[in-house]
Parts: structure tokens; C-alpha cells; sequence
């Protein structure tokens, strides 16, 4: 057993979080990958163990989602989204790109074993493709160059910092997070950033707003109040009404031609 | 008369440290749960249908009404679940919410497990967005120090657990049923219904399943009221959304606004196509919504017009292409990633996507052969409305969809590979003369 005490605690732990134990199957895992550097078959009889369920039933869990590694990982694990829109977008390119750079197929890490190089499914930033993943963390808006950039620093191991997130530490470490403890960086990276903002900066310019959201006589405290006081004092109402006057006009004609 | 965007959701997305506990309680977080606790149960729940909000999370259901179907006579314990799968090829909304003010959808969850009477909740999120499961356990653990979660919230008596669970990646435990058999630490494979998760769901018991933007919707219709919340929107699409703009545009981005845009204002609103980009096809809801084109740019993106066009709203994942891309080529990138995400569990979806993929890739390689297109629109015939669950329904769409726009284009695939007829270069974000791989 390679397990350390610590370990074993923390899966216990998990266990413990849930009505039913074996619905901390998922983060187990997580937590093994992380302590073990993939999920091991020790890690697997472990987590069978400790909700008294086979092995079997173990790895017909482990088999079944693609965060999980059967084999060791690198140091890090690079994602490139090849999901429709980014590779239409470039992400096809940056794949090829990152394979021959580092010389690596498709979920194969390379020989001085820092990244393991996989192309991943659509990751939720569409908005910001084509997309990368370093230890599942956001590389917004890349380009072959800036794909390249990032994974030589990787190997290199100089400090690389993700597009809106942390500062990037080990895939090891971030399956740790993922199994369910924190690492102290939460207050690292934007609360949105780029792409994300594109409707609210246009709502703030032109003074759009949703209607007062406290106006029927709530108990509204004093911050709430002035900060919508101040929205509807920013309100450059004139022009904008012009535009809103055209939109449902619009709409409303163009809703019956099918 | 509403504006046009009315950023509700995304309200605080400008606020440096809007994840904070402290930030959100300075913008009135947490008041609607201190009204909520105040009311009746069964009142929220009320509330909550008289606003007319409907599921985010692709189906567009009544989410006061699925509430209303927990039998609260049943002696087992209630479950609420968070679906923070959000995996729907497009669908990029949930996540950068989270990430910037997972305090919302807390403040969400506790009023809603308080209107169901669930004594323990969960947030099922994806597995692969670390900073977004960061941000969610410190709001978490916020929201138990400062009282709102646990026992006796707020001195109201009322309990509430609350875990925040990742999920290992797999699309399919987006599925509300899978998503209960992952988060039961099996195999996440769809359930048969009925029963249907209101009455036997997580751990048999009743349960509800939400989508984050409907659960996170919950504060503001509390603090607002309904009537509030149904000033915005259409008649039977009430309300704000986050419309999700992608691709070929100039700026790309969340767009939260009442339903009812158009995808024209949407993408004007932006500036327009890029440089020189002309509409060619997109996704209203994801890529399991069948495409539509430029003929649909002034029709209103509420539920019940894009049922009308023949489509579905979905996630309001707009996913734009102009001219210089191949339909054949992304339609096979989608079925290639429902054969992969395909759970396995029914024939028609498991054997049928693989055969859509070895069709598919004969045309996008111009090799198609006679009777292809045909053979496609079979495969289709017998996935939809076989298989097991909308996994297998959702793969056919972008295919039939595509044929019935586009069918020339399949045709050239008897004799011309896609990648000839429309070079991919021509389609990327940054300059081509990069483009030597
Ligand atoms: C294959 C598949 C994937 C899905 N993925 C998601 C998802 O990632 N997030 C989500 O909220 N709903 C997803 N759904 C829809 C859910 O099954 C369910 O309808 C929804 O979570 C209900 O929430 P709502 O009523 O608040 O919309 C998916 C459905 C299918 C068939
Ligand atoms: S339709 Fe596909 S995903 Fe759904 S149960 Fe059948 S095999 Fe599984
Ligand atoms: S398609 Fe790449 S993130 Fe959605």
C-alpha cells in the first residue's frame, strides 16, 4: 500500500461528505490521481475498500470519464479544444501545431516528462476560441505562437499565469482542488475578463440597464439604493432610446414571416 | 419599455472581487434569502411560477412548476442538484458565471432547497474548470461561516447542506438522470422514466434537477417580485437570459438580455460579422439544435420562435459561421464528438453515431459515394425518437438540419474534399500566413 496516512484520512474524508459514501466515488478518484499521479490499481482497491464496493465496480467508474489517467501523467496536462467552433476557429491548427512542437501524439506526454498533450471537448469559453487548457485551467484566444510560448515556458518551468485564473501549479495539484480542498488561490485572476464583459460594457456605455430590481417597497439598505441610484443617474437615456425604439419594431414584424 | 441588454446575472461581472462574500453583500446579497426565509415554503414555490421562469438548462421547463412536483408527503428526504455540467458544444454561460459571482447561485440554492424542503443540496460541476470549483468552495465555505448555510440559517430554523462536487468529464452526466447516477459514484449512464427524478431521483428520493442560470435567476425574482421579472421578455418566455455569442463575430460574448432578441441586434450590438464575414449558419441552443441561417436573424430568440423556425432555444449558444467555412466539415466534428460522448447504454446511438462518422468522413474527404447523403438521413430516421435519451436525438440534429440547408455541399463530398472547396485557413482567428502545418 503507497497510500500515505494522509491520504488514506483525506479519502475517508470525502467519504464522509455525502448521505450516501459512495457518492464520493468521483472525487476519490480525483484525490488518487492526485496523490498517485494517475489512478492507480492500489488507489482502486482503496476506494473499493473504503465504501465496501469490488474493484470491478471501481474501475468500471475510473474507465468511464476522461479525466481520468490509467497510465502516469506528465507534469502537466495541456488541453487544446478541438471541439467544432474552436477548430474551425484555429484550435485544428494549434493541436497539430503543439503535437509536432512537442513531438507527442494525442494524449502521449513528452520525453522529459513535464506535459501530456490532449485534445478536449468544448470547455465553456467558446466565446473566447480558439481555447487551451493548462491543469484545466483557461488559455483564452490563442494563437499557434502564444500555444507554443506557453508550453515551452511549461518545460522550461518558468512561471505561467492563465488568462482568467491562477497561477498554473501541477496537474497534481489541481486534482486536488477538484477532489474537494482548497489551495488558497481563489482570490488570484479577474472575476470576468475579455469576452465575458462584451454585453455588459455595451449595457454600461449606453446606460442600459434591467428595471430597479428593489422598487416595490422592499427593505432595500442604504448601498443597494445609491448603487442604483447612481446607475440611473449614468443613464444617457436619450440615445438610448432611440435604438430600443427601433429593436422591438423589428422584432415584432419579423416574428411572422415563417 | 425595457432596454435592450439588461444585465441582471451579469450585473456585477465588472466588480473587482465580485466572488467575495463581502462584495456580494455589499450589492444586496443575501437580502432575498433573509425575505424568502420569511415566507411559507410553498410560497416561493408559488412565487417562483407566477414569474413565469423557465428551465435555462436547454428544455425550457416551468421551473416553479417542477418544484411543485415534489411530493412533499413522501417521507424521504429532499434533494436539490445544480446542473453545473455545462458541456453543450457553445453553451459558454454557466462557467464564466460562476467564476465571477458563485455567491448568486448560492444564495439560488438555499432559497431554493428552502422551497422544496431539501435539507441537502449539490452542486454538480464539470470536472475541468479548476478556477470555477476554486471560486465555488470559498463561496461555499463563506456562506457556512457567515450562517447561511447549515443549521438553523439565520436563526430561521431552517437546515441546509450545501457540497460542491466535480464531475471526471463526460458530456452525457449533463443529462439530468446521468447526472444522478454520477453523482450516486456510478457510471453516468441515463435512467429509464418514469420514475421520474421529482418522485425517485438522487438516492431514490425526490429530487429536483436545475440548471444554474434558472437556479441563479431565483434571487433576483425574490427580491424584484414576478411582476418585475415578467416586465422583461415575451409573452411565454418571460425574463432576462445570457445569450452566448461565438465565432465569426466581431465580439464575441455573454449578451444577457430580456428573450425576445434578435440575433440580429445581438450581433450589431458587437459591430457586426468580421471584416468581410458573411452569416452562413448557426446554433441557437448548441450544437444538438438544428442550424439555421441568415433567414433567421430577425426572428425573436425566445422558446416558442425557435420552436417555430424548426430549431430550439436551448442554452442561447450561438455559434456563428460566415461563407468561408465547410458545413460538412463541422457537422462532422459534432457527430464525431457525440459518437465519443455516446454512453453506450442503446444501439441506436451507440452503433448509429458510428456509422454517421464513417459516412461523414467519406464526404468531408470528397469520397463520398452514391447514396451517401441518403444513408445519412436514414441513420437519422432511426436514432431519432429510438434512442434512449436526448443524447441520441441531439446528434441528429446538426445532420438533417445541415442536409436540408445545405445539401449541395454534401453533394460535392461525392467528388470534392471539403477542405478544397473551403480552406480551413480562411476560417481561423489570427493571419494566414502563419497557417504552413
Ligand atoms: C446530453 C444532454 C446534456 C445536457 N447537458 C446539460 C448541462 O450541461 N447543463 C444543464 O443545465 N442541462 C443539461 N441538459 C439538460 C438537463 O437534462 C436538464 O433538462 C436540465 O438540467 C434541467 O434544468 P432546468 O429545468 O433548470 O433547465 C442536458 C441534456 C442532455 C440530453
Ligand atoms: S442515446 Fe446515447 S447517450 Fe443516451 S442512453 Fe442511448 S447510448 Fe447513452
Ligand atoms: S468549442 Fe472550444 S470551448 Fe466551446
Amino acid at each position: 500500500m503507497t497510500l500515505s496516512d494522509v491520504t488514506m484520512g483525506e479519502l475517508h474524508e470525502l467519504a464522509g461528505r455525502y448521505p450516501h459514501a459512495r457518492s464520493a466515488l468521483l472525487p476519490m478518484l480525483h484525490l488518487i490521481q492526485s496523490a498517485e499521479g494517475h489512478v492507480t490499481n492500489d488507489g482502486i482497491e482503496v476506494c473499493a475498500d473504503i465504501l465496501g464496493i469490488t474493484a470491478a465496480e471501481v474501475s468500471g467508474v475510473a474507465t468511464f470519464y476522461t479525466m481520468y489517467k490509467r497510465r502516469p501523467m506528465g507534469e502537466h496536462h495541456v488541453g487544446v479544444c478541438t471541439n467544432t467552433l474552436c477548430a474551425v476557429m484555429g484550435g485544428d491548427l494549434i493541436f497539430e501545431r503543439l503535437k509536432s512542437h512537442l513531438d507527442v501524439g494525442n494524449d502521449e506526454t513528452t520525453d522529459d516528462g513535464r506535459v501530456t498533450l490532449e485534445h478536449i471537448e468544448c470547455n465553456a469559453a467558446c466565446d473566447f476560441a480558439p481555447v487551451m487548457t493548462v491543469n484545466w485551467e483557461f488559455f483564452d484566444q490563442q494563437t499557434p505562437e502564444s500555444a507554443i510560448e506557453v508550453v515551452d515556458r511549461l518545460r522550461a518551468g518558468e512561471p505561467v499565469q492563465a488568462t482568467r485564473g491562477a497561477t498554473i501549479t501541477s496537474w497534481r495539484e489541481a486534482e486536488r482542488v477538484i477532489a474537494g480542498f482548497e489551495d488558497g488561490r481563489v482570490d488570484e485572476g479577474p472575476t470576468a475578463a475579455g469576452a465575458s464583459l462584451a454585453g455588459f460594457e455595451i449595457a454600461r456605455e449606453r446606460g442600459w440597464t434591467a428595471p430597479s430590481l428593489d422598487a416595490e417597497g422592499s427593505t432595500a439598505g442604504v448601498a443597494d439604493t445609491k448603487q442604483e441610484a447612481e446607475e440611473q443617474a449614468d443613464t444617457t437615456r436619450a440615445g438610448t432610446e432611440t435604438l430600443i425604439e427601433e429593436s422591438p419594431a423589428d422584432t415584432a414584424e419579423e416574428g411572422n414571416d415563417d | 419599455m425595457t432596454d435592450l441588454l439588461t444585465p441582471v446575472l451579469t450585473a456585477d461581472w465588472g466588480t473587482d472581487r465580485a466572488w467575495t462574500l463581502e462584495e456580494y453583500r455589499r450589492t444586496g446579497g443575501y437580502r432575498a434569502l433573509e425575505k424568502a426565509l420569511a415566507m411559507a415554503p410553498a410560497d416561493v414555490v408559488e412565487l417562483v411560477k407566477e414569474s413565469g421562469l423557465r428551465g435555462r438548462g436547454g428544455a425550457g421547463f416551468p421551473t416553479g412548476m417542477k418544484w411543485g412536483f415534489i411530493p412533499q408527503d413522501n417521507p424521504k428526504p429532499k434533494y436539490l442538484v445544480v446542473n453545473a455540467d455545462e458541456s453543450e458544444p457553445g453553451t459558454c454561460k454557466d462557467i464564466p458565471f460562476m467564476m465571477a459571482t458563485p455567491h448568486t447561485l448560492i444564495e439560488g440554492v438555499i432559497i431554493a432547497a428552502h422551497a422544496i424542503n431539501a435539507k441537502q443540496a449539490f452542486i454538480y460541476v464539470r470536472g475541468e474548470v479548476l478556477h470555477v470549483i476554486r471560486r465555488l468552495r470559498a463561496a461555499c465555505r463563506e456562506a457556512y461561516e457567515a450562517g447561511y448555510l447549515g443549521q438553523d440559517i439565520l436563526g430561521s430554523g431552517v437546515g441546509i447542506d450545501l457540497v460542491i462536487h466535480a464531475g471526471a468529464g463526460a458530456y452525457i452526466c449533463g443529462e439530468e438522470t446521468a447526472l444522478l447516477d454520477s453523482l450516486e459514484g456510478r457510471r453516468g449512464q441515463p435512467r429509464l422514466r418514469p420514475p421520474f427524478p421529482a418522485v425517485e431521483g438522487l438516492y431514490a428520493s425526490p429530487t429536483v434537477i436545475n440548471n444554474v442560470e434558472s437556479i441563479a435567476s431565483v434571487p433576483a425574482i425574490v427580491r424584484g417580485g414576478h411582476e418585475w421579472f415578467a416586465s422583461m421578455g415575451t409573452e411565454k418566455s418571460k425574463g432576462f437570459v445570457i445569450y452566448s455569442l461565438s465565432g465569426h463575430v466581431r465580439r464575441p460574448g455573454q449578451y444577457e438580455a430580456p428573450l425576445g432578441i434578435t440575433l440580429r441586434q445581438l450581433i450589431d450590438l458587437g459591430g457586426g460579422m468580421r471584416e468581410g464575414s458573411e452569416l452562413k449558419f448557426w446554433t441557437p441552443g448548441g450544437s444538438s439544435t438544428p442550424l439555421l441561417t441568415a433567414e433567421h436573424l430577425d426572428m425573436p430568440l425566445d422558446y416558442e420562435s425557435v420552436g417555430a423556425a424548426g430549431s430550439m432555444l436551448g442554452t442561447r449558444a450561438l455559434q456563428i459561421f460566415d461563407q468561408t467555412t465547410s458545413v460538412v466539415r463541422c457537422v462532422l466534428r459534432w457527430t464525431e464528438f457525440y459518437k465519443h460522448e455516446s454512453c453506450g447504454k442503446c444501439t441506436p446511438c451507440r452503433e448509429g453515431t458510428w456509422w454517421l462518422v464513417q459516412t461523414l468522413q467519406r464526404l468531408d474527404e470528397g469520397q463520398g459515394r452514391e447514396g451517401d447523403i441518403d444513408l445519412l438521413v436514414d441513420l437519422c430516421e432511426n436514432i431519432l425518437g429510438r434512442s434512449f435519451c436526448a443524447l441520441g436525438d441531439g446528434a441528429t440534429s446538426p445532420i438533417t438540419s445541415a442536409i436540408q440547408h445545405f445539401r449541395d455541399e454534401f453533394e460535392a463530398g461525392l467528388h470534392t474534399p471539403s477542405s478544397e472547396l473551403f480552406p480551413p485557413a480562411a476560417s481561423m482567428l489570427f493571419r494566414q500566413e502563419e497557417v504552413t502545418a
